[in-house]
C-alpha cells in the first residue's frame, strides 16, 4: 500500500490527468495520478553476450532509474530476487503442482529459482510484474530483448504483456537509448507517457567564473552539452513549443538583450530588440508565432510586451510603474498570461488576458513569489515562494490556478528555484543549492523521487521540453 | 839542377820587364779637392713644426666632450690656451667647452715657433619635452577615486535621503570628469542582493540605475553620457549571507568607458 500523500499520482489512460480534488485536513490540492495501490515490479539485471556485456551496467541502471522515476510502480526489493531470473521466453516454466503436503506440515510453495512466475509473485517479493531479457551484439549493433510479464496471471502465454527487440549503436549512448525505449514500453503499459528524447536546457557557469552559458542535457542528466559561447552572461532560457528555437537573455552586447537561436542549425535567428536599457525573460506563445518578454522600452520600469517571434510589431501589455517580468502564456488556451509583478509590494504572481486586461493576483501576497511555469494542462502552475521563510529562501509550490489552492513540494532544503514541468506533466525540474552549489534536480510532482542531474559548477534555470 | 835554370830565367825576364817600364814615365794628375762642406748648419736648433692639431668631434652638444689631438715636432715647449696650458709634444685632451671655442696651440722651437688652432662648435641641446600636464589620472582612477557607490534598501530603487549628498558629490565630480574626458561615457550599473529572484532583480537593477541617472540629469550631468545597465544579481561584490553583504550588493556602481 502506498502511504497517504498530499498529492496522489494517478494516471488514467494515456492523458496525464491532473485533477484538483478537494480533500479534507491540511491538504489543499490533490493531483491524482494513481488510483489506490501501485503495482510492484521486479527488474532483474539483463546480462550481455559478447561485445554487449560492456554496456549492461548503463542499460540496467537507466531502465531501473526511468521506471523508478515515474513514481508509477513500486520497485521490488532486489535482495529478494531469485538467483536465476529468466532471460528469454523459453526459460519460463509452468509452476509445478505443489508437492503433497506432509502430514502435519504446511504445504511448501513450489519454487524453480526464478524460472516460474510464481517465484516473483509470491512473498517476499510480491511483484505483480517482471521485466527481463538480455543484451547481445548483432551485426555490430547492440540489441536488447526486453519482456514484461504479469506474474499474477497463471497462464504463461496470457501473462506476457510484451516482448520486443530494441536496436542501437554498440556504445554507451546506444545502451542508454534502448534502455529508455524499453523503460518507456514498460511504463506505457501503465499509461505513463515516456520522457525518452526529452531535453532539459539550463544555465551553467562551469566554463568560467562569472560567465554563464546555455547548456542542454537529456532528461536523466546524460549528454550535457554547451550551446552558447559568448564568454559573457547568457541566462533565462526559453524553448519554443516545437523545440526548434531557443530564446534567452544575454549581456554579450552590454545591456541585457534577447537572442534567439535555432536548435536545429545552432545559428542565430533575427530578433529585433526594442531600444531599451533592458530586454529580458523571453517566452514563446503556444503557437510559436509570438514572443513575450520584459522590457524597459517605455522608460520607467520593466513591463510586459508581446511581439512577433522576430521582435517586430511590439505591443505593450502592462502599464504601471512597477517592475514586471517573466510573462508565460497558458499553453492550453493561449489566451491568458501569468507573470511576476511588484505592483502590490513584494513580487507576486499575477495573471492577465493576452491583451493585458483583467489583471488579478494569484498568490496571496505573503512573502515573495516568482518563476511561474504552466503545467501542460493549462490549469496548474508550479512556482517558487518564500512563504514561511525569510526573503531568498525559496520553495517549490504547485497552484491550481482556478481555485488558488497550493501545495508545497520542497521544505527549507536550500533555495529551490525556477521549477518547470516535464512534457509528461508528472515531473518537475528545478534548481537547488541544498548541497552547497546550485544544481539541477528532477522530482515527481508530489515532491518524491528527487534526483540530482548536474554536479559541475553552478547550474540553474532549467526548462524541460519534448 | 834543372830547377835552378828555371829560376834564373824567371829572374831575367822580370828584370827585363822592369827595365822596359822605367823607360815610358808620364806626370800624375792631382787628386780632386774634397767636397765642399755642407751648407753651414746654423748653430741654432731647428724650428718647431705642428704636424697635426684636431678636435674630434668638432661639433658637440653642450655638456658633451670633444677630444683634442695633436702631434708636434722640434718643439721645446707646446701650450694650448683656454686654460689647458703646457702639454707634451703629442697627446690628447678631452675638453668640455660650453660655447663655441677656438683652441690655439703654440709650439716653440729653437728655430722658430708654430701656431695652429681648432674650433669646437658647441650647440645647445633641444629643450626637453614639456612636463606631462600635472600627471593626469586615467579615467578609471578618477572614477574609482572620486565616484562612490549609491546604496539602496531591499526591493527599493529610490535614492535614499542619506545618499543624496553622496550622489550630488558624484554629480559634481562626473561633470568635471566628463568634460576632461570628452569621449567617455559612464555606465551606471544597477545591482541587487542575492535574495530576490534573478528575473525580478533584472528589473530592480534597471530601476536603480534609472533613478540614479534621473537624479544626475536633474542636477546637470549630460544624460547622453550616462548609460544605464542592470546586472540584477549577476555580479555580486560579496556572497556571504548577511545583511552587511546584502547591503553592499544593493548598489548603483559607476564605470567610465572611453
Amino acid at each position: 500500500m502506498i502511504k497517504s500523500r498530499t498529492i496522489k499520482l494517478t494516471l488514467l489512460a494515456a492523458a496525464c490527468a491532473l485533477l484538483a480534488l478537494p480533500q479534507a485536513q491540511q491538504s489543499n490540492i490533490v493531483l491524482k495520478l494513481t488510483g489506490g495501490t501501485k503495482s510492484k515490479i521486479a527488474l532483474p539485471d539483463f546480462r550481455g553476450a559478447g561485445g554487449a556485456s560492456a554496456f549492461t551496467q548503463v542499460f540496467n541502471e537507466t531502465v531501473f532509474a526511468d521506471v523508478q522515476r515515474s513514481g508509477m510502480l513500486e520497485m521490488a526489493a532486489k535482495s529478494f530476487y531469485p538467483l536465476s531470473p529468466p532471460q528469454q521466453e523459453t526459460d519460463i516454466r509452468p509452476t509445478p503442482a505443489p508437492a503433497a503436503a506432509q502430514r502435519g506440515a504446511a504445504p511448501q510453495p513450489p519454487t524453480c529459482n526464478g524460472r516460474c512466475l510464481t517465484d516473483w509473485s509470491m512473498p517476499p517479493l510480491n511483484a505483480n510484474y517482471l521485466g527481463f531479457g538480455y543484451l547481445a551484439e548483432q551485426g555490430g549493433q547492440l540489441v536488447a530483448f526486453g519482456h514484461l510479464y504479469n506474474t499474477t496471471v497463471p497462464d504463461i502465454a496470457g501473462a506476457k504483456a510484451f516482448r520486443k527487440l530494441y536496436n542501437g549503436p554498440l556504445t554507451e549512448e546506444g545502451a542508454r537509448k534502448i534502455a529508455h525505449e524499453y523503460a518507456a514500453d514498460i511504463l506505457s503499459q501503465f499509461g505513463v507517457p515516456s520522457l525518452a528524447g526529452s531535453k532539459i536546457y539550463f544555465v551553467s557557469d562551469r566554463g568560467g567564473k562569472g560567465m554563464k552559458e546555455i547548456w542542454s542535457m537529456d532528461f536523466d542528466g546524460a549528454n550535457q552539452r554547451q550551446l552558447t559561447r559568448f564568454n559573457s552572461i547568457s541566462t533565462m532560457p526559453a524553448v519554443s513549443p516545437d523545440s526548434q528555437r531557443l530564446a534567452f537573455t544575454t549581456y554579450a552586447e552590454g545591456q541585457p538583450r534577447i537572442r534567439v537561436m535555432s536548435l536545429e542549425t545552432m545559428r542565430f535567428l533575427p530578433f529585433f530588440n526594442p531600444q531599451a536599457s533592458m530586454n529580458a525573460t523571453p517566452s514563446f506563445t503556444p503557437d510559436g508565432a509570438k514572443m513575450l518578454f520584459a522590457s524597459s522600452f517605455a522608460g520607467y520600469s520593466s513591463q510586459i510586451y508581446i511581439a512577433n517571434a522576430d521582435g517586430r510589431d511590439l505591443k505593450r501589455l502592462s502599464d504601471n510603474r512597477a517592475i514586471e517580468v517573466e510573462p508565460k502564456v497558458n499553453p492550453r488556451t493561449g489566451a491568458d498570461i501569468v507573470f511576476v509583478s511588484g505592483r502590490g509590494g513584494p513580487q507576486q504572481i499575477y495573471r492577465m488576458n493576452i491583451d493585458g486586461a483583467d489583471v488579478t493576483r494569484l498568490t496571496p501576497g505573503e512573502g515573495e513569489a516568482a518563476n511561474p511555469a504552466w503545467h501542460p494542462d493549462g490549469q496548474h502552475i508550479v512556482f517558487k515562494w518564500t512563504r514561511g521563510f525569510a526573503p531568498g529562501n525559496w520553495n517549490v509550490f504547485i497552484m491550481d490556478v482556478a481555485s488558488r489552492e497550493v501545495v508545497q513540494l520542497t521544505r527549507g532544503q536550500g533555495r529551490n528555484e525556477n521549477p518547470t514541468w516535464a512534457p509528461d506533466g508528472r515531473h518537475i525540474v528545478f534548481s537547488s543549492n541544498r548541497k552547497g552549489s546550485a544544481q539541477i534536480f528532477t522530482m515527481l510532482a508530489d515532491g518524491t523521487e528527487v534526483r540530482q542531474l548536474t554536479t559541475v559548477g553552478n547550474n540553474s534555470m532549467p526548462v524541460w521540453v519534448k | 839542377m834543372r830547377n835552378r835554370h828555371i829560376a834564373t830565367a824567371l829572374l831575367a825576364a822580370s828584370l827585363l820587364l822592369f827595365a822596359a817600364g822605367c823607360k815610358k814615365k808620364t806626370p800624375v794628375a792631382p787628386p780632386p779637392p774634397p767636397p765642399p762642406p755642407p751648407p753651414t748648419v746654423v748653430e741654432k736648433a731647428p724650428a718647431a713644426v705642428i704636424s697635426s692639431f684636431t678636435a674630434e668631434p668638432s661639433t658637440i652638444v653642450r655638456g658633451e666632450a670633444s677630444t683634442l689631438r695633436w702631434s708636434v715636432a722640434n718643439a721645446t715647449e707646446v701650450t694650448i690656451d683656454n686654460g689647458i696650458g703646457a702639454v707634451s709634444a703629442s697627446g690628447s685632451r678631452q675638453v668640455y667647452p660650453t660655447s663655441n671655442t677656438t683652441y690655439r696651440m703654440t709650439a716653440k722651437g729653437g728655430g722658430g715657433d708654430a701656431v695652429a688652432a681648432v674650433t669646437v662648435a658647441v650647440t645647445t641641446p633641444p629643450p626637453p619635452p614639456p612636463p606631462p600636464p600635472a600627471a593626469k589620472a586615467s579615467l578609471e582612477e578618477r572614477m574609482s577615486r572620486e565616484i562612490q557607490d549609491i546604496f539602496f534598501d531591499y526591493d527599493k530603487s529610490e535614492v535614499r535621503e542619506d545618499s543624496r549628498a553622496t550622489l550630488q558629490r558624484n554629480a559634481d565630480a562626473l561633470k568635471t570628469i566628463l568634460s576632461e574626458f570628452p569621449s567617455a561615457v559612464v555606465s551606471i550599473e544597477g545591482h541587487c542582493d542575492e535574495r530576490g529572484s534573478a528575473e525580478y532583480n533584472l528589473g530592480l537593477g534597471d530601476r536603480r540605475s534609472a533613478s540614479v541617472r534621473e537624479f544626475l540629469i536633474q542636477v546637470g550631468v549630460p544624460g547622453d553620457r550616462l548609460k544605464p545597465i542592470s546586472y540584477g544579481k549577476e555580479k555580486p561584490v560579496c556572497t556571504e549571507e548577511s545583511e552587511s553583504c546584502w547591503q553592499r550588493n544593493r548598489r548603483a556602481h559607476f564605470v567610465g568607458v572611453q
